[in-house]
């Protein structure tokens, strides 16, 4: 029976930790639906682009209020994940405080701790207040309705809670030291908690132990909990965020692909060797979509953006297309996409991993041409981003579809094509008269 | 607007087994449309002022197919670029100027997986080239009194990061330069990109270019000095939006240089 909380413990974990790896497991799978693109270039500037954007937060501070709250609960998230450390050991041995021999190293770490949990606290009730008593504009536009606004809600009552679990959890370790009770080694500095040791003056040993206790298990086991709520949430950024950067754009802003594959059929047409009646080959390969129309059609990092978007809404704020009240939000595009590859992952899940046909797509039954045909490709939603999201491409991928598989683009649009196509020039000018300018 | 304008093609640089120092890519815009014409003709005054040998490729210049490409016509974009390349690459091009942004982009960015490699610099930077080196210089007090505001041009600007050349000839002008509420990384679109300028905008309850035009009418100026030949359309229509063609023009970087000199 002695050991009964540490096998108890050692079972929780086990379960956390497999539930999340299941998790992430299906989330690489729904990644890589998407297809091949080559990034393995220039390694040492995306490393740098890594510890610039996400590690240092650099894009976080554009926006100096939330940027400073952000790094708040940022590096406390981080370095209490210290203290997950020795609360894991000594669930998993029986011991309290394995790390209290570090003396006043243990001290500091700590007192720290307990200022960043208070600095978190803080952080995570302005954020709170931000969204929900100011109503900040971004977090209110229609995509944020129903679950995405309860699902940031819900990260700060959770962060909130873990954070008054583990002060509650030091004021009664703090009680019980001061009582010189057994196993409660003196160790820490408790600069916070201290002020709120003083509601449990005159408990009993036992109570505070039952105090300490229920905190201690509540705390790490809300963090398992956490943990796992993760894939469900927008919150899978503080993970994504990382390769997310790492794999971000390097060329300029305004470089937009070349697709291979139109290129290869253009130097067919252009090559006056080729046979234009030749039949293909018995073995040539199915020939290639143009553009987008589903999640299977983008590529694998654009689909890494779509669950690494947390849905801060920068990039709607600062969109001219939204900021003018038209339907384009660079946010719902990422959101949209996000959700069609969960919807096609499930649908991978109900039918022993293949996708079964469900008559719907991205293109339609989320986006709608609307939006797409509103982009002016300014790239202000890529710059305002935070973790390297490319709203842009998606919305590329899918004109191309658009006009290149469908020929659906808007009529003047239609128009100015075929302009260039007759011409050389967007308008119906002859092109002998390119010179004109010279003498007028 | 008579005065002799000196401009040679490619072709004539060719047929006399010359080189020009740089092409001068006008795009289409630069040559079909009335008020960037004007555009084009004031940036040839000052090549001309700086005995700059440029050529321009004429009648044999085509669309650089960006606003195909951007539109999500890949393939007419690609068969523009592969025709102009044929043609850049059949006259040795190495270097380009032209006061087109998205051509800047295009050229810059877009041809080289192409076959198209070429030093392209956008008629901001070549102007302030030609003031550093002392081939042009900028006198007179012609805007001593005036406050101007710079429009970055997205393709400019985010797309290719260019922020300062522009500035730094506006400077030149002796004018205040005065700078918008959200400007170079935050600057606001002026609304043409992306194929827009060609296509009536979606629903919605403003216009693009009045809410940028709002944002230039802010700092108060006399100016509103841009690099591109379609912000310079779409803020001469916000202009006229907010009734304020009488007291503010919207002017090119290289149309103020070249109103400084009296070219």
């Amino acid at each position: 029976m002695e050991y009964l909380p540490n096998i108890l413990f050692t079972l929780i974990l086990i379960a956390g930790i497999g539930f999340f790896v299941r998790n992430i497991k299906k989330l690489s799978r729904n990644i890589k639906l998407g297809k091949a693109v080559d990034v393995s270039d220039n390694a040492s500037q995306r490393w740098k682009n890594m510890a610039k954007i996400a590690l240092g937060q650099t894009k976080m501070v554009v926006r100096p209020i939330a940027g400073l709250m952000h790094i708040i609960v940022y590096v406390g998230f981080i370095i209490i994940n210290i203290e997950v450390l020795e609360i894991i050991i000594d669930g998993v041995l029986g011991t309290h405080r394995v790390f209290a021999p570090l003396g006043t190293l243990y001290d500091f770490l700590i007192g720290s701790f307990e200022i960043l949990a208070l600095l978190v606290i803080v952080a995570v009730v302005i954020f709170w207040i931000r969204r929900n008593i100011i109503k900040l504009q971004r977090f209110l536009k229609p995509e944020m309705e129903g679950w995405p606004k309860k699902d940031g809600n819900m990260i700060l009552y959770i962060e909130l809670v873990l954070m008054l679990l583990f002060l509650t959890m030091n004021a009664a370790d703090f009680q019980l030291q001061q009582l010189d009770a057994a196993h409660y080694t003196k160790a820490g500095a408790f600069p916070i908690s201290q002020m709120i040791a003083p509601l449990f003056d005159g408990m009993s040993i036992s109570s505070l132990i039952g105090i300490e206790r229920t905190a201690w298990w509540l705390h790490i086991v809300g963090i398992l909990s956490f943990l796992n709520y993760l894939y469900y949430s927008k919150h899978l950024h503080i993970l994504l965020a990382f390769p997310n950067t790492y794999y971000g754009k390097l060329k300029p802003q305004g470089a937009f692909n070349n697709v291979e594959a139109v290129t290869n059929e253009v130097k067919l047409m252009m090559d006056p060797l080729a046979d234009p009646f030749a039949a293909p080959p018995e073995d040539a390969p199915e020939p290639e979509k143009f553009g987008a129309s589903d999640v299977m059609d983008l590529n694998w990092v654009q689909l890494l953006n779509a669950y690494t978007c947390t849905e801060c809404g920068r990039c709607t704020s600062e969109c001219p297309a939204n900021q003018t009240g038209k339907k384009l939000s660079p946010r719902k595009i990422m959101m949209d996409t996000r959700d069609r590859l969960e919807e096609v992952g499930k649908n991978m899940d109900a039918n022993k991993g293949e996708f079964v046909p469900d008559g719907k797509q991205l293109l339609g039954d989320y986006i709608s041409h609307e939006e797409l045909w509103a982009c002016t490709t300014c790239n202000a939603c890529v710059q305002a981003c935070p973790v390297s999201i490319d709203p842009l491409s998606i919305i590329l991928e899918m004109r191309r579809f658009l006009v290149m598989e469908q020929s659906a683009a808007p009529m003047e649009l239609n128009n100015m094509m075929s302009n260039i196509e007759n011409n050389g020039a967007p308008w119906p000018y002859n092109q002998m008269d390119r010179l004109n300018w010279v003498n007028e | 607007m008579s005065e002799e304008l000196k401009v040679k093609t490619m072709e004539a640089f060719m047929a006399e087994g010359a080189q020009p120092e740089i092409l001068f890519w006008v795009g289409s815009a630069g040559s079909y449309d009335d008020r960037a014409k004007k555009i084009s003709r004031a940036f040839v005054k000052i090549l001309n002022k700086a005995n700059v040998e440029f050529a321009v490729l004429g009648s044999e210049e085509s669309c650089t197919g960006d606003v195909a490409k951007r539109a999500g016509n890949e393939f007419l974009f690609q068969m523009q670029a592969m025709m102009n390349i044929e043609v850049l690459n059949g006259y040795e091009v190495k270097r380009i100027v032209t006061c087109d942004p998205h051509s800047f982009n295009t050229l810059k960015n877009e041809y080289p997986s192409l076959g198209g490699n070429y030093d392209v610099v956008h008629h901001t930077q070549f102007i302030k080239e030609l003031l550093d080196n002392g081939r042009l210089s900028v006198e007179g007090t012609f805007y001593k009194e005036k406050r101007i505001t710079f429009h970055d041009p997205c393709y400019l600007g985010r797309a290719n990061s260019v922020y300062d050349a522009p500035r730094e000839v506006l400077k030149k002008t002796n004018a205040t330069i005065v700078e918008m509420k959200r400007h170079k990384k935050t600057a606001l679109c002026c609304g043409a990109g992306g194929a827009q300028m060609f296509k009536e905008p979606e629903k919605g309850d403003m216009d693009i270019n009045v809410l940028r035009t709002k944002d230039a009418l802010e700092t108060n100026p006399d100016i509103i000095a841009t690099g591109c030949p379609y912000c310079n359309t779409m803020m001469t229509d916000g202009i006229k939006a907010h009734e304020k063609e009488g007291s503010v023009t919207v002017l090119d970087v290289a149309e103020l240089i070249a109103n400084a000199e009296d070219l």
